[in-house]
């Protein structure tokens, strides 16, 4: 036994014992005034900054949004809204325009904002089938899909309430009487595209029912194609929310008029909601959202305000 | 159907034969009937009749389980826990549409759960099978009647009646009756270690009329039935007759050999197998200790019951507003929520029957928020206590180097429990002081003998200003020569000149009785050693101070004695035998013990000690010459702290002991019930008209580091009771001596030693006596009262005697009596019994409500440890019956100091900081659930994943809870000893109060609000990232998830003390876990993955918002703890604060400090704690003096 081993031996033990006996080496914070004076600035001094700039981000962000869905509606249908929606033999296109009140910068996102819509609903989320949507019409186990899994005795693809309440509504911009390119390719997760949706599946039997529910498809191209569908198909999480439409990809100059042509297909006046448009720009953060930045400010202003008092009152109160 | 008649027929012919057995044997009434049945043909095990009576083998099983019942068994045990019940429930209701999540992910935190806690039962389990393997395949020799020669047979191979050989050394495999030995006499000596922890040996010895069966040869024609008692567990009484060569001879303990006890000093024995395996003594001995739950689990069982309120009441709200949702999809025959399809729904969902589905939803949400129930709180707590109960075993400050003892908690249960002891009871002798007895003085003949002083009476002295001659203390280290058990110095009787002493025939009577009037059993170690084996330390310091003054007690067998004396006229030592004819033996009903001795001048004498109550009795007239001094000196040492005990001598008349005699005998082979009652009748005739030679006094030295333990253990707060069976005098100044009765302290006496009460007694009217007797208590328990209630400032010992105590116990007064107890700092109930030990520990327990602590090391205390809450068991010399009564055991009292201050305020700080944070945890994640809920209409869908949720308690949080409950402290072990006060916080239970318990609740609930609100509100809506992507569902998922690991696991490091590496691994180890966990889920097929697939990868790691998300979410969360934390630290500190601010404090005191710490390792406590220890004890001592002034 040479030395070397004695002495890792001995450590070990050591080690051991130190363990056992429960006194190893610790740190041992203790929240000393000191220390929560300090700790309090810190946070603050950190979150003020990170907010300022966050919010910043947001500001500098574009951000159009048209409520459309009332507006879409002729004067003479206002009163029975459902009515209009669900008689196929009214025309549905509209069209709305606004200026654009600051520069834009490509890429512009579209998105269309539905509110009051639960694609949270349990019911709705559950009604789906991964691997339907993945190797087609061989699977079984498309009774998750239910209520809408087959018709006719043949199965749906692809099947369940989030495919068949997909939504319709389309829009075509122009500015400047010139046709504005929207670009609709790359609007869903790389991932899905490849590994959920699979490229040999095509849409079949798909709102063959009595009840038709949302947009239909075409069932020449591919699920994994079918980009607003797989948009759709990733639910919200919230009953308010915005899903991608399309990328324009030219700049938008302040007063520039934007006229929107949209076919307004989709219900939401049974249940209530909202439909908008949302023409956005993203910063390095994303979207314009003011929360997160009020958010940082506000904990970091906390912050001060209690390391202040503490101070205050640290130095007014004698110790025991 | 058969065999079953088959055996009843032969129940029925054992019935019969045993009572026609019983009508013929008179005296034996008591053989053969119920509870009297066994009976055993000897060297027959092959017989037909022994076969046909069916006793088991002696095959030993100890464990719980059996390969075959073991699961299920343990799965019955697990679910006798209302919360798995829960979850067992909800993981077989998921198997249905009502489950929001999948049912594997439910199923595999209960299977990881209960299998946790079942592999734990196992390899418990496995320990004791493999010991009963290495027991049962133990290896004897076993008599072979066709080869007249012993073969080796396996234990379990043994059948009642065989025949078996045990040699030197060798452990007993069953239940046997001594036949003979290798001894003429056939004696054997016997260890019992492994039955009562006794190392003393003991003499057994067998009939005469087996002594002739000594070789293999002879016990082929041995035949003989035994008759005897049923098996039961009394190790020390045994009643059965032999029936041999058509005479019955009645047997006693004196003939049987126990299993698992040892064979020593005696070549080989031969003896009959009586009872075999479970039936043997020791295994009916082995019951399962009583279970005892703490208070803390208690509460903690309500806290649950909260939580399951909150759970039905949550998943109600959440019905009803389903319900409503629900029945509005459907408005005037339109169907609103049209993407629902509530036209083709199924009847979970139906618009047109909402009070069905908003009742199914909230069997539905009853699963859902089940994780407001810590599923894993059970096991983990579990874990914790067996590695904190590893913590205490290991603890090298409770190991006790002399004894080779480390401290060993023998239920983990209790751990915390040892952190709120309220009341302290503690046994005396053996607990405060050491029970080894040295003999120190003596009064013979009225003369008192012994120069040497106690510890008591230099204080004493000194405090009185007299002059201290050069007589040193004396102390047993001083001397290399000391003899252990003897500290007796007078030049008047020591080295043979007691013989030039004017009564020198009552010295040379006294000494003798101390050598012959005994039980010890000599060793021969060396030409001049002899070593006693005695069955108390106090019969070992006689039989010591009878060799010492020249009485050497050399030899013994069953008949005789041999001492080896000075002869007082020829000055030579010569060898005496005593015949002896008689041995009386000692019981604590008794008080004495005496034998019946015939000298080698044919005197029959009767040899007495004992209680010097029960002898001054016994007394002749003539004997009574030195009774008043006699009695004076008893006073004397009693108040010295002695313990005394007289002695006497009788002669008897030949005649007279003939007629005893023969009347003892029948008595004595009488197999009954009450054969004990008649003999102790016959022993006090033959005990009386005793003449008084003097009394002894022996010394009780106080246990190392007593008095320091006591006074820091009153400094915690701690009321200590001292339970004793001493006199007052005696008690009081051991309450002194161990600073029990502190200086300052008053003194309140509760006796009913008053004249008036005397006065009654003699007149001897029995109803007077007690009516007055309780009238006088209950005047001065008022009396007492009143005093406490006007001095509230000082501090108060009171000191009560058995006999009051038993008036005080009654009905009308005890809650005054214990009102009064609990206002005094100390308690002293001298004169008490062990079952007025367990009373007071079971009262003081019902009546205060408080956790009660008993501490004892003798078999007399093991009622009272067993009563309170916690037994502590001192493994010292009196025996193991407290230890395996015990729920821990340690070597010395002093260490009680540490098992209490230090591990019990740890291990309860521990337990309770890990509850309140369990349930902190558990709310924090299920309201975010709640939270989310109701942004879906409350349909019951999770926010999450469904295997991020069930790994949730198991993987992402659970170790570093078991961090917490393992490792964290609050303050070092110095400290906690340093600041006794500290203690105060698990009396008061201060850190598991309601409001504490809410506190935390309250803040999982805002951190729950925070992490939901701010995670929606920053996450979704607008793009999460620069490419424009919103944030769904899924990101929403592991967003909050993120959070709540972050947040949960933060609050932790917040709330914990005490980092080392453990710490730092397991906390920061589980985020990252977490973030592992995601990659790993989220590689596997999306089939699988479901929602969790890429998402770290490519919807959330490239996302910037959502680190800042998680940074504002964590900090958010924190800020209302810390904040609080902060302000309650500086401006309303515990005590543990204030220490741990203290210790921070300015670089010179943290300089004294390390030097302090650096001295006290260094000298290992001796040198640096005694200092004040003597300090005490002069301060208690002085006060002790001056109540006497």
């Amino acid at each position: 036994m040479t030395d070397t081993d004695r002495g890792t031996q001995r450590d070990r033990d050591s080690a051991f014992s130190l363990f056992t006996q429960q006194s190893l080496p610790a740190c041992k914070p203790v929240l000393t005034p000191e220390w929560v004076i300090m700790t309090f600035l810190f946070i603050g001094f950190i979150f003020i900054p990170v907010g300022l700039v966050t919010l910043r981000a947001s500001h500098s962000v574009v951000e159009i949004v048209e409520r459309y869905d009332i507006g879409c509606v002729p004067e003479p249908f206002r009163i029975d809204k459902v009515s209009y929606i669900q008689d196929d033999s009214i025309p549905k296109n509209c069209s709305l325009s606004f200026k654009v009140p600051k520069y834009m910068k490509a890429p512009i996102y579209i998105y269309y904002q539905l509110e009051n819509y639960y694609q949270n609903h349990r019911r709705y989320v559950k009604s789906r089938s991964d691997k339907q949507l993945l190797h087609g019409q061989n699977e079984h186990g498309i009774s998750s899909c239910q209520p809408v899994e087959v018709n006719n005795d043949r199965p749906i693809i692809p099947c369940g309430l989030i495919a068949w309440s997909l939504f319709n509504d389309t829009f075509t911009f122009i500015r400047n009487r010139a046709e504005l390119k929207v670009n609709r390719k790359n609007i869903a997760w790389k991932s899905d595209r490849e590994h959920k949706f699979g490229k040999n599946v095509y849409p079949f039997n798909f709102q063959n029912g009595t009840l038709i529910g949302g947009g239909k498809l075409n069932p020449t191209i591919p699920l994994s194609d079918q980009e607003d569908l797989i948009v759709w198909m990733r639910t919200s999480a919230l009953p308010s929310f915005r899903k991608l439409y399309g990328r324009i990809e030219k700049d938008l100059d302040v007063d520039d008029v934007v006229v929107v042509h949209l076919m307004n297909n989709y219900n939401t006046y049974s249940f209530g909601g909202k439909k908008k448009l949302v023409l956005s720009t993203t910063s390095w953060l994303g979207g314009k959202n003011d929360f997160l930045g009020l958010a940082y400010v506000f904990i970091g202003s906390s912050s001060v305000t209690i390391a202040v008092v503490f101070t205050l009152l640290h130095l007014l109160s004698p110790r025991h | 159907m058969a065999r079953i008649r088959k055996r009843s027929i032969q129940l029925s012919k054992l019935c019969s034969f045993a009572c026609c057995r019983s009508s013929s044997q008179d005296e034996h009434a008591q053989i053969g009937q119920k509870g009297y049945s066994r009976v055993v043909y000897c060297n027959e095990p092959d017989s037909q009749e022994q076969i046909r009576l069916r006793y088991r083998g002696n095959y030993v099983s100890t464990t719980k389980y059996t390969a075959v019942n073991f699961i299920p068994k343990s799965l019955f045990e697990q679910f006798r826990r209302v919360a798995n019940i829960y979850f067992l429930v909800v993981a077989c209701v998921s198997f249905s549409p009502l489950a929001p999540y999948s049912a594997p992910s439910i199923i595999l935190p209960l299977v990881v759960v209960i299998g946790a806690t079942m592999a734990k039962e196992g390899v418990e389990d496995w320990r004791r099978n493999l010991q009963d393997i290495e027991a049962n395949n133990r290896k004897v020799e076993v008599y072979d009647k066709s080869s007249c020669s012993f073969r080796q047979t396996k234990w379990k191979d043994l059948r009642v009646g065989d025949l078996v050989k045990v040699c030197k050394d060798e452990y007993f495999p069953a239940d046997l009756l001594l036949l003979s030995s290798s001894y003429e006499d056939v004696v054997c000596y016997v260890e019992t270690m492994n039955l009562d922890g006794e190392t003393n040996l003991k003499l057994k010895h067998a009939l005469n009329v087996t002594s002739f069966y000594s070789s293999a040869e002879s016990l082929k024609e041995f035949r003989a039935v035994i008759k005897c008692e049923d098996p039961n567990e009394h190790l020390y009484s045994f009643i059965g007759t032999l029936y041999f060569d058509c005479q019955q001879y009645s047997l006693s303990p004196q003939q049987i050999l126990l299993r698992d006890s040892k064979l020593k000093n005696t070549e080989y024995i031969f003896g009959v197998v009586i009872f075999t395996g479970h039936d043997t003594k020791v295994m009916q001995n082995a019951t399962d200790p009583p279970s005892k739950r703490t208070k803390i689990e208690r509460r903690m069982d309500r806290i649950i019951y909260v939580l399951f309120s909150t759970l039905i009441l949550v998943s109600f709200i959440g019905s009803l507003f389903f319900g409503i949702e629900t029945n509005n999809d459907l408005s005037g025959g339109n169907y609103t929520r049209w993407y629902l399809r509530p036209d083709k729904t199924t009847v979970f969902f139906d618009p047109r029957r909402p009070a069905v589905a908003a009742f199914l939803h909230c069997l539905t949400g009853l699963m859902l928020y089940g994780y407001l129930i810590p599923i894993s709180l059970y096991v983990s707590i579990e874990i914790c206590k067996v590695l904190q109960s590893i913590f205490i075993n290991q603890d090298q400050a409770m190991y006790d180097e002399e004894m080779d003892r480390p401290a060993h908690a023998r239920t983990s249960n209790l751990n915390e429990e040892l952190g709120q002891v309220h009341t302290i009871l503690s046994d005396k002798t053996g607990t405060l002081t050491c029970n080894s007895m040295e003999f120190v003085k003596c009064s013979i003949a009225g003369t008192l003998y012994g120069r040497g002083m106690t510890e008591v009476e230099i204080a004493l002295a000194r405090k009185r200003g007299e002059q201290l001659t050069e007589q040193a203390p004396i102390d047993a280290s001083e001397s290399k020569k000391s003899i252990k058990g003897f500290n007796f110095r007078d030049e008047r009787i020591m080295d043979g000149k007691w013989v030039s002493e004017p009564q020198s025939d009552v010295i040379q009577k006294f000494f003798r009785v101390l050598a012959t009037c005994h039980t010890a059993v000599p060793e021969v170690m060396g030409p001049d050693e002899i070593m006693y084996e005695a069955e108390s330390p106090d019969e070992a310091a006689f039989v010591i101070a009878a060799r010492e003054v020249g009485f050497e007690f050399f030899a013994r067998n069953q008949t005789s004695i041999k001492l080896r004396e000075l002869d007082p006229t020829s000055g030579i030592r010569v060898d005496r035998v005593y015949e002896l004819l008689h041995v009386l033996e000692f019981s604590s009903a008794r008080k004495r013990m005496s034998v019946i001795v015939k000298n080698p001048e044919n005197q029959l004498l009767l040899l007495a000690k004992g209680a010097d109550s029960v002898i001054f009795e016994r007394l002749s007239k003539e004997g009574r010459a030195y009774e008043e001094r006699t009695k004076e000196h008893i006073e004397k040492y009693s108040e010295a702290g002695l313990r005394t005990m007289a002695v006497a001598y009788r002669e008897l008349d030949n005649d007279e002991y003939k007629t005893w005699e023969q009347e003892f005998l029948k008595a004595k082979t009488s197999v009954s019930a009450d054969r004990d009652v008649l003999m102790d009748e016959l022993a006090c005739q033959i005990e009386r008209d005793l003449i008084l030679l003097g009394a002894t006094a022996v010394e009780d030295k106080l246990q190392k580091g007593v008095p320091g333990c006591i006074d820091k253990l009153a400094r915690a707060g701690i009321g200590i009771w001292v339970l004793t069976g001493d006199k007052r005098g005696t008690a009081i100044n051991i309450g002194y001596a161990c600073s029990l009765l502190r200086h300052g302290m008053k003194q309140i006496v509760i006796t009913l030693e008053l004249p008036e009460i005397l006065a009654q007694e003699k007149e001897g009217d029995k109803e007077a006596i007690a009516e007055a007797s309780l009238n006088s208590i209950k005047l001065q328990i008022l009396k007492a009262k009143s005093q406490v209630t006007e001095e509230s400032s000082t501090e108060f010992g009171l000191i009560i005697d058995g006999k009051s105590l038993t008036y005080a116990m009654d009905k009308n007064l005890v809650n005054s009596f214990m009102d009064l107890a609990m206002r005094c700092a100390t308690v002293i109930c001298c004169r008490s019994s062990p079952k007025q030990k367990a009373v007071i520990t079971r009262l003081v327990k019902s009546v205060t409500g408080r956790t009660t602590l008993a501490i004892g090391d003798g078999a007399n205390d093991v009622g009272m440890l067993q009563e309170a809450d916690i037994g502590v068991g001192i493994s010292g010399v009196e025996g193991m019956q407290a230890v395996m009564a015990s729920d821990f055991a340690i070597a010395q009292f002093r260490f009680l100091e540490r098992l209490l201050l230090v591990h019990g305020h740890w291990c309860y700080r521990r337990i309770s900081m890990m509850i309140c944070y369990f349930f902190y945890k558990n709310i924090t994640f299920g309201f975010t659930l709640f939270w989310f809920e109701a942004y879906t209409s409350f349909s019951g869908q999770p926010a999450y994943n469904d295997w991020y949720m069930s790994c949730y308690n198991v993987f992402f949080t659970s170790l570093p809870v078991i961090a917490l409950g393992v490792f964290d402290q609050d303050v070092s072990a110095r400290l906690c000893l340093k600041h006794p006060l500290l203690y105060q916080e698990g009396v008061r239970n201060i850190l598991f109060n309601w409001p504490r318990i809410l506190g935390w609740m309250f803040n999982g609930l805002l951190s729950s609000i925070i992490i939901y609100f701010l995670t929606t509100n920053s996450i979704t809506g607008p793009a999460f990232r620069k490419d424009g992507q919103v944030a769904d569902y899924s990101v929403l998922g592991v967003t909050m998830y993120t959070c709540v690991v972050w947040t949960v696991n933060c609050q932790m490091a917040l709330s914990i003390n005490y980092f080392t590496w453990i710490q730092h691994l397991f906390i920061w180890g589980s985020i990252a876990f977490w973030y592992i966990f995601l990659v790993v889920y989220g590689s596997i097929p999306p089939t699988l993955s479901t929602t969790a697939y890429k998402v770290l990868v490519e919807a959330c790691a490239p996302s910037i918002l959502y680190w800042l998300t998680t940074l504002l979410v964590v900090i958010a969360a924190l800020l209302p703890l810390l904040s609080y934390r902060a302000f309650q630290i500086r401006f309303r500190p515990m005590e543990h604060d204030r220490i741990q601010i203290q210790r921070r404090r300015p670089e010179s005191t943290e300089y004294d400090a390390t030097q302090r710490r650096l001295s006290e390792s260094s000298e290992a406590r001796t040198s640096s704690e005694l200092p004040s220890e003597v300090r005490i004890r002069i301060d208690n001592l002085k006060a002790s003096s001056k109540r006497k002034n």
